[in-house]
């Protein structure tokens, strides 16, 4: 297996590689399929096309950033092929308009700091049900932008959507998490 | 609701659809992701800002909408620093061995 190449690993580079990557990959992927069995095989694979593009990759200050990647192209590549399961639709969790097109928004009497939700267990795990909540069309593409932090346009490549799709479903994701959070937010859980 | 609020609401909207600078709550809605972005055109984000103002429901919604966004992002990201604390050796070994082949 080990050959001439500079950049090829040997065994207890790859080891490193993996144990030292492996967990933020598996949390990533995780969140993308929502399910852990599902994650591990992504990372499974993003490992090994990772270790079949080592030798040509050259510039290591962005090590994490080509894992990245690869592990959502893991991800999205599994993605694909599951069978959609029976969602709820996302119109229920949506803004409401009356016919005079004005929103109706129940009074907003209190809105909960970030740092209290986050810093308690339940809450924080709330979220993330939350986020599991989410029609899988809606949930890549509120994770990839918010939480992952790639751009509209980036987003739209890797979906390969138009950036004004993105846009769209990047709204009604974070409008419908809204609404499944809103107990949080208004304080009503504890 | 009281009839009293529904005489409002339908004042109010008929003022945001017709009087000049103004949009409804549902235009608003399509802005949103842009103005947050900073990409909103000058135009179009001065009758957001000033829809903003008139509108309390808006203003009330905008408040929450980009606390959920800042939550979500918080929640997720202290996870990730979570997870190394049990690196699973089975699936590390397996990775290993599949690189053999
Ligand atoms: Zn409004």
């Amino acid at each position: 297996m080990q050959n001439s190449s500079p950049n090829s690993l040997t065994d207890k580079q790859a080891e490193e590689l993996v144990r030292s990557n492996i967990g933020w990959m598996l949390a990533i992927a995780e969140r993308l399929l929502g399910e852990r069995a599902l994650a591990e095989d992504a990372v499974q694979e993003a490992f090994i096309s990772a270790f079949q593009g080592f030798e040509k990759f050259e510039n290591r200050s962005t090590l994490k950033t080509w894992l990245h990647r690869i592990t959502i192209n893991a991800a999205l590549m599994k993605l694909r092929k599951l069978k959609s399961l029976a969602e709820q639709p996302i119109d229920e969790y949506l803004p409401e308009f009356d016919k005079s097109e004005c929103r109706l928004e129940a009074e907003w009497t209190h809105l909960a700091s970030t740092d209290n939700i986050v810093a308690n267990e339940e809450s924080q795990a709330r979220v993330h049900t939350a986020i599991n909540t989410l029609p899988k069309d809606y949930r890549i593409v509120l994770l990839l932008r918010d939480i992952e932090g790639y751009s509209t346009g980036e987003v739209a490549q890797y979906l390969k959507l138009s950036e004004s799709n993105v846009k769209v479903r990047l709204h009604r994701a974070r409008a419908a998490l809204k609404k499944l959070i809103e107990p949080l937010l208004r304080d009503e859980v504890f | 609701m009281k009839p009293q609020n529904n005489i409002l609401r339908k004042l109010k909207g008929f003022m945001l659809r017709t009087m000049p600078n103004m949009i409804t709550c549902r235009e608003f809605e399509g802005f949103v992701v842009d103005y947050l972005d900073n990409e909103l055109p000058e135009k179009q984000r001065s009758k957001f800002e000033l829809h903003i103002r008139m509108c309390k429901e808006c203003r009330q919604y905008l408040d929450a909408y980009q606390r959920t966004i800042e939550i979500s992002r918080r929640a997720c990201s202290s996870s990730d620093d979570a997870v190394p604390d049990d690196v699973p050796d089975d699936l590390v070994k397996a990775i290993l061995k599949a690189r053999k082949y």
